[in-house]
């Protein structure tokens, strides 16, 4: 039988529990204290879908440990205080970033917020961090909305958007023969607009060629087989794929049985990317135009430097998931340097027209609109002792592929 | 016009015919016992009348008009009781609950959202529960009553729609001797008193012979004999197909 | 013409692996009525199982084959490991405890394997042999997949075999039929129960084995697999074989087809399909009635009003609203969330608690609820007020209309048809890019000027959440809760004193779906996004785990529930990793332990001392 006098005492404890955890429990107040004065680290709260997409945010969480160790070696950041990274889980929710967010800002006390993985969790939390006026670096994220329709004053995003990826597709499919195309992408906003960049980006290079067919599977729940069919079945001469992990794999092997690919180009996005490409070992598809990251072709100094260091560290090869960590911690790092202080608006004004050197090369993170000039690899897949990895490859400069600061004020919300 | 007409109700299922050609009346101030051995079709009469099942033909009609086709809520809305073979009561509730419950349903509040139900029509449930005796365990969980008991408060149930007839599927089932002597009492008094019509099936033949008014004798699904006591109890096809089997 | 064949062969491969891992799925639920949520889980073991050994061994033709069989078999396993250490102790439980228990399983299983095989994707070998195509009229088909469409009528036949030919295939029918009767055949039923776990598993494992040729093993494929094998399940009538099988080859034409007619629903086609089989066909398309309709508890305790409660609940609300003056902005925040979430336990809580009635898409409401609310900001312009009010007026003509039809059914297949709309509505939040604003969701809903303040909103949030759990509260002690009480406790008997049971319980699926619409609505405002996820069915999942947290049977439980569970989430999630594995545990801990719900120990605890 019910007590609720009983049941109602238990939820008083459980609040009064709750409160003391809340408050006093926290670790990080009394470290804070205790750090009270010029030694104080300057902290960022880092977020990212730890265990929702591990392939892909482990590679991202080393590239930045190493950045931060490289950064504390070297003596910090401001004259001396050293870069502590404070870093979050959050589940692949959005409303759950965006709670990890507030606790990492009131909590835990932190200058400046980075990280994410999926575009609607890159948004949720840029959008809190307009509101509470603190700077948010959105690392991986591709979705254009976070720095054109949904763009704000204290977000910054470095990794090329969905709109430059498919601007340098673009220019190498409009130089193929090929005039009748077919897609296929996920069915959610990534895919959407990949798609209609792609179309849109063509026919203005091309306005002879036509779309035959699209087709649209829903993210992680491809029917290959059927898939595969409808698109042989509208006969195009090259098609342009968007999707990407277990899809793809299975569009790779569906294809290749059933004969899509023979005679046929496919220009396809983020394909070349390691994260993508090595898991298809020997299948991996040959001949594809894709956007990547040849990581044991570049020999730049930079990336030299950048590939050894993570090797000696982690004792594996870095992911393209790696160079985007590393560069978002250095990008945070020159910001507060060219700051000189952790106050938001002044590093939101650093992070504006802020250079800085990274492993792809020389990036600049634009006064216009936010969008880093970071780029990619624009090559072709192969397979070579038994991996995917990509030849006849060229680094496009991200610069070369965004609109002009005009274009992109119109698409910017007023701040 | 009878209270209760029922006019050659018929009803199969598959290919048996469970209850064929079925006609009888049932007037105010009437005990009328349905009895038959097993498989009969008793239960599926009952299931009939209150609409639990839909006849393939046939009429029964309630002070004249025609209850076929409507489902069991609006029949017992008209003002046909019914108790079950096995007892059905709320569980989670207690025993004046019950009763409140459906005192709350005849009067239609049983949307309310703001009124506490167990302060609405208390009184009330407990004078029914005095009237079969239950008034002292009113406020037990009616999951943890004797048979019994349950019984009792089926009927209390049954009775607050102040019904015209009453169904009662074995009323007595699973009762000790003296209890079943006990309830068939008091539902004898209750029919006296109210002017109800009760149709009850029994298996006991003390019970039947003992408070019926009148008997119907149903066997493989159609009625062989409808009559006084005395007069069914002589009746040779009676004495055949059935209580020649039991005695 | 050629074309139209070869996209039905297609079909046929992906209805074959659809037909095996749901056989598995029907099997279990048909001998055990166990729901097994962890049959997803097996058929990924399986799967990764299969990817190892096939890595190993899968060079030749009988290496391959060994190796699925063998991964089978290790699905087989540990699916009757799971019997003994977990299922047994349930049977007797409510449903919903057996279907937390299994998920709990789901949790633990996805750290396992991701700390087992690593995070990346894994290609497999593909069978050596059947690597290349063969020509049907002109179009090249895989062989793999012919092969595939062969296995599906081929174990469909074994199966029969075993079940009609074997003794041990007659007990478990006969315990099919009647869990009674394989006891009284002399049978040892724990054994059998073993065994079935066993076999059910097992073809999960193989399904899941098959798949290393055609894709890549992934970390997904638990939810992906089981949401389909419910579906085909579901609509081919649950512990029906050939009702799976049947569904299995329609839902694969579907597919097939339906990509070429509508490329861009294909999430909605399949649990579309779904929701009209079951309006249709009550049982699916080959399924019996069930024996009796599950109830959400075997004997439900009677519930007090009481009057002391009344000044708890005031001085509870003192405390809480005296909080903000006490702790940080974060405790805020989570105290806004947890307040929220209470009122969304307690609404399913009308449906569960009070009805009986277990819906397993109550994030439909609440998401609802939260669209409503960022949709009327953004196309209307509504101010936070009309916004809010709008949210749970939204939700409840949701709940309306799916309640209509899902009242209509009872047990599991009300639950599942509650997960349909939920999945519809889903779906449609997801792809409806233009108007819903799809993955990407809705920005910039924050709360009015006035009540930006982190303790306003919070206030104003405990306001509206206490007013509309005051409400709750009256109306489970109101007629109308004795009514749905009475519809749970006996539908016959109610019917038979008048109550329209089925009635009570749409009006009660449109208050409860309005209540978790309220607290949708509070939740965007909180949160200034909404997105999809809010009505993923790992949602619908965590309401009712605070349902079970506090107890199903107490009118206070779902709150405590809910704080706790809220609690217990955002705290150990910022501890470790490997949250969802200590989740996991703590939901099989507590449906073990404690399967009358924290609430509900405590207060028998109190009754017998």
């Amino acid at each position: 039988m019910l007590h609720r006098r009983q049941t109602l005492s238990l939820l008083m404890t459980s609040a009064a529990a709750l409160t003391a955890a809340l408050t006093a429990g926290s670790p990080s107040a009394l470290a804070q204290a205790a750090l009270a004065q010029s030694a104080t680290p300057v902290r960022v709260g880092e977020i990212n879908s730890y265990t929702g997409l591990p392939a892909f945010t482990i590679p991202y969480r080393q590239g930045w440990q190493l950045a931060v160790e490289e950064i504390n070696a070297k003596g910090g950041v401001l004259g001396g205080r050293k870069l502590e990274v404070v870093s979050r889980d959050d589940a692949g929710k959005p409303d759950d970033a965006v709670r990890v967010a507030q606790e990492l800002l009131s909590s835990e006390k932190v200058d400046l917020l980075a990280g994410t993985y999926f575009s609607h969790i890159g948004l949720a939390v840029a959008d809190f961090a307009a509101r509470n006026k603190v700077p948010f670096v959105a690392a991986e994220p591709l979705t254009d909305a976070i720095t054109w329709s949904k763009g704000n004053r204290y977000s910054f995003r470095l990794r090329p958007s969905t709109y430059m990826q498919a601007a340098m597709l673009v220019e190498e499919a409009a130089k193929l023969p090929a005039k009748r195309w077919a897609t296929v992408a996920p069915n959610y906003e990534y895919g959407q607009s990949a798609v209609t960049w792609f179309k849109q980006l063509l026919k203005e290079k091309r306005p002879d060629v036509e779309f035959v067919a699209e087709q649209w599977p829903a993210q992680g729940k491809l029917e290959a087989g059927p898939t595969v069919q409808a698109l042989a079945a509208a006969n195009p001469e090259a098609i342009f794929n968007v999707t990407f992990g277990a899809d793809l794999a299975k569009l790779v092997r569906e294809g290749e049985g059933r004969g899509l690919f023979k005679n046929r180009r496919v220009v396809s996005l983020l394909t070349g990317e390691p994260e993508y490409l090595e898991p298809m070992k020997d299948e991996a598809p040959e001949g594809w135009i894709v956007t990547g990251y040849p990581w044991e072709q570049i020999d730049t100094p930079e990336h030299k430097a950048f590939r050894d260091a993570y090797g000696a560290r982690f004792k594996e090869s870095p992911r393209q998931g790696s160079v985007v960590g590393y560069a978002t911690l250095k990008a945070i790092a020159a910001a507060l340097d060219k700051a000189g202080s952790t106050e938001p608006d002044r590093l939101v004004a650093a992070f504006r027209g802020l250079s800085l050197s990274s492993p792809f090369g020389p990036i600049t993170f634009r006064a216009s609109d936010h969008q880093a000039t970071m780029g990619a690899y624009v090559g072709v897949t192969t397979v070579k002792d038994g991996r995917g990895t990509m030849k006849d490859w060229r680094y496009a400069d991200g610069a070369a592929y965004l609109p002009s600061d005009e274009a992109v004020r119109a698409l910017r919300p007023a701040e | 016009m009878s209270r209760l007409e029922v006019t050659d109700l018929a009803r199969g299922f598959g290919g048996v015919q469970a209850v064929s050609g079925v006609s009888f009346t049932l007037e105010s101030g009437e005990l009328l016992a349905l009895i038959g051995p097993n498989g009969a079709g008793k239960s599926t009469c009952f299931n009939l009348l209150n609409g639990q099942l839909r006849p393939d033909s046939g009429r029964v009609r309630l002070d004249g008009v025609d209850l076929v086709g409507l489902p069991p809520r609006r029949i017992w809305a008209m003002g046909v009781g019914r108790t079950f073979q096995i007892t059905a009561t709320f569980a989670s509730m207690t025993v004046a609950e019950n009763v409140q419950t459906v005192l709350l349903s005849r009067a239609r509040r049983l949307f309310g959202l703001w009124r506490p139900a167990s302060r609405q029509f208390r009184d009330e449930a407990l004078a029914l529960l005095a009237r079969v005796g239950m008034a002292d365990q009113a406020d037990r969980p009616c999951g943890v009553l004797a048979y019994g008991d349950l019984k009792r408060v089926e009927l209390a149930m049954a009775l607050a729609s102040d019904p015209k007839i009453l169904l009662m599927d074995e009323p007595t089932a699973g009762m000790a001797p003296a209890e079943r002597l006990e309830l068939m009492a008091l539902t004898a008094a209750l029919v006296r008193e109210r002017g109800l019509a009760v149709l009850f099936t029994e298996h006991d033949m003390d019970v039947v012979f003992g408070h019926a008014t009148r008997l119907l004798v149903l066997d493989r699904g159609a009625i062989i004999a409808d009559g006084p006591p005395d007069a069914v109890r002589a009746d040779r096809r009676v004495q055949a197909v059935y209580l020649g089997d039991e005695s | 013409m050629s074309f139209l064949l070869v996209q039905a062969l297609s079909g046929l491969a992906t209805a074959a692996t659809l037909f095996l891992v749901s056989s598995g799925l029907t099997i279990v639920f048909g001998v055990t009525r166990i729901v097994n949520f962890a049959h997803g889980s097996l058929c990924m073991i399986g799967a990764y199982l299969g990817w190892s050994l096939i890595e190993r061994f899968g060079g030749s033709v009988g290496g391959f084959w060994g190796s699925v069989a063998l991964a089978s078999l290790g699905a087989g396993v540990l699916g009757a490991a799971m019997e003994v250490g977990l299922l047994r102790r349930l049977y007797r439980s409510p449903e919903l405890f057996q279907l937390l228990g299994t998920f709990g399983v789901v949790l633990v299983v996805q750290d396992a394997v991701a700390w087992i095989w690593g995070p990346e994707d894994l290609m497999g070998r593909r069978a050596p042999g059947l690597k290349g195509s063969v020509d049907i009229l002109g179009q090249p088909f895989p062989l793999y997949d012919l092969v595939l469409i062969g296995l599906g009528p081929l174990v469909l036949g074994l199966l029969w075999l075993l079940f009609t030919r074997t003794r041990w295939g007659v007990l478990v029918r006969a315990a099919t039929q009647d869990r009674d009767m394989a006891s009284a055949l002399g049978v040892d039923p724990a054994r059998l129960f073993t065994g079935v776990l066993f076999l059910g598993s097992a073809l999960a494992g193989l399904g899941g084995a098959l798949q290393v040729p055609r894709e890549a093993v992934n970390l997904h494929m638990d939810m992906a697999m089981i949401v389909e094998a419910f579906v085909v399940v579901v609509v081919g009538g649950m512990g029906s074989l050939t009702g799976a099988f049947l569904a299995a080859l329609l839902i694969g034409q579907l597919q097939a087809f339906g990509i070429l007619v509508f490329p861009q629903i294909t999430l909605v086609l399949v649990f579309l399909f779904m929701a009209v089989v079951l309006v249709l066909r009550p049982h699916g398309l080959m399924g019996r009635a069930e024996e009796a309709p599950p109830a959400a508890a075997t004997a439900a305790p009677v519930l007090r009003l009481g009057n002391r409660g009344g000044w708890i609940a005031v001085g509870l609300l003192a405390l809480l609203a005296a909080a903000p003056l006490l702790v940080g902005d974060y405790a805020v925040i989570v105290l806004t969330e947890m307040v929220i979430l209470a009122l969304f336990a307690a609404s399913l809580h009308v449906l569960i608690g009070l009805g009986g009635l277990v819906s397993f898409g109550h994030a439909a409401y609440f998401g609802l609820g939260a669209y409503g609310a960022a949709l009327l900001v953004r196309h209307l312009g509504a101010p936070m007020p009309l916004a809010l009010a709008g949210a749970p007026l939204v939700a409840g003509l949701g709940a309306l209309i799916a309640g209509w039809f899902c009242v209509r059914r009872s047990g599991l297949y009300f639950a599942m048809l509650t997960l349909a709309f939920a999945q519809i509505t889903w779906s449609v939040a997801f792809q409806w890019s233009g108007f819903t604003g799809g993955d990407n969701g809705l920005l910039g809903i924050w709360p009015s000027a006035w009540a930006s303040g982190k303790a306003v909103y919070f206030w104003l949030t405990l306001a509206l959440c206490a007013g509309a759990l005051a409400l709750l509260r009256r109306a489970a002690f109101a007629p109308f809760g004795y009514a749905l009480r009475a519809g749970r406790d006996s539908a016959l008997r109610a019917e038979s004193v008048g109550i329209d049971v089925r009635r009570h319980q749409w009006f009660a699926f449109a208050l409860a779906g309005s209540a978790a619409g309220l607290a949708g609505g509070l939740y965007a405002f909180a949160k200034g996004s909404v997105f999809p996820t809010l009505m993923a069915v790992s949602v619908s999942v965590d309401a009712l785990v605070m349902i079970l947290l506090g107890g199903v049977q107490t009118v206070s439980g779902p709150l405590a529930g809910a704080a706790l569970f809220h609690l217990l989430e955002s705290q150990v999630m910022r501890a470790t990793d490997l949250w969802r594995l200590l989740l996991g545990l703590t939901i099989v801990a507590l449906v073990l332990l404690f399967p009358r719900g924290v609430v509900g120990v405590l207060s028998s605890r109190r009754e017998r001392s």
